[in-house]
């Protein structure tokens, strides 16, 4: 089973994580000022690279917080020191 | 009939003759003990970033630092769970809820929050050397002294249920387990300890 780094607890098993998508999602500044587009843009559209990808991880079997993380989609493997 | 005629009950006392049975049937051979432990006061303590060592002297119990560590304080455990959240035990408080009353007004000044979680968990022990192998069949945790041991404690899975993890200085094994879950966990170690019978 792939291990998950957490920046607390260190490594463990990824049964204790749950994935909570791309970070660095920014709110926007005025949602009442979007259009429906531009609010589905930010609730629904999402980056899928082939490649490192910035994660929001929730280890919530174990210390409880939120993280993020860098994996890289095609290997799945974490880049090593990408937790924070 | 008023209230404090009431005997507490462990949680699991209906699985308490099966753990007895197991350990003395076990004893001589493998080296195992399950035991009930009385469920003590609790409070969770969470703290924001910074403020444990103010939060420490407003609550009168150390707040360990180090991530997985707990420390014994004068009447019980503080338990290092997360960034910004302890539990911290009390064994000698006879009401949880008068003791949460004093500690929330004392750390909401240094802006921490403490909450009676006194019947959250029900409490067991596993002693012997065959303890940390039972274990190790459902948790994925390195539980050998080396990477866990005394005075280390951690969240994580037991089989399908999350459970609090505590090492002792001796080698025994504390078991906290969500008063929903434990039931499950007993059935879980039962089944886990037919290896040795
Ligand atoms: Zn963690």
């Amino acid at each position: 089973m792939q291990l998950i780094p957490c920046p607390w607890c260190g490594p463990r098993e990824q049964t204790e994580f749950h994935y909570g998508g791309q970070a660095d999602v920014a709110y926007p500044d005025d949602p009442a000022a979007l259009t429906d587009e531009q609010w589905a843009h930010f609730v629904f559209f999402r980056d899928n690279p082939k490649g490192p990808f910035a994660e929001r991880w929730f280890h919530s079997a174990g210390c409880r917080t939120w993280f993020r993380a860098v994996r890289d989609t095609r290997t799945y493997a974490f880049l090593p020191g990408s937790s924070a | 009939m008023t209230a404090d005629l009431l005997a507490p009950v462990h949680l699991l006392d209906a699985w308490r003759a099966r753990f007895e049975d197991l350990t003395v049937e076990l004893a001589g051979r493998h080296d195992l003990a399950i035991t009930l432990a009385p469920s003590t006061a609790a409070l969770a303590v969470r703290v924001a970033p910074g403020a444990a060592a103010v939060a420490e002297v407003a609550l009168g119990v150390p707040l360990p630092t180090r991530p997985l560590a707990w420390e014994p304080t004068l009447r019980g455990q503080s338990l290092h769970l997360g960034p910004d959240e302890w539990l911290v035990t009390d064994v000698a408080a006879t009401s949880a809820a008068a003791w949460e009353a004093v500690t929330r007004p004392a750390l909401a000044a240094v802006g921490a929050a403490a909450s009676d979680v006194s019947a959250q968990y029900a409490d067991l022990r596993l002693q012997g050397r065959a303890a940390r192998e039972l274990l190790s069949f459902g948790c994925a945790l390195d539980l050998r002294p080396a990477s866990f041991g005394p005075r280390t404690c951690a969240r994580t899975l037991l089989g399908q249920s999350g459970v609090l993890l505590v090492g002792h200085d001796d080698g025994e094994f504390q078991l906290l387990v969500r008063t929903s879950f434990a039931g499950y966990v007993a059935a879980w170690l039962l089944d886990a300890a037919e290896e040795y019978r």
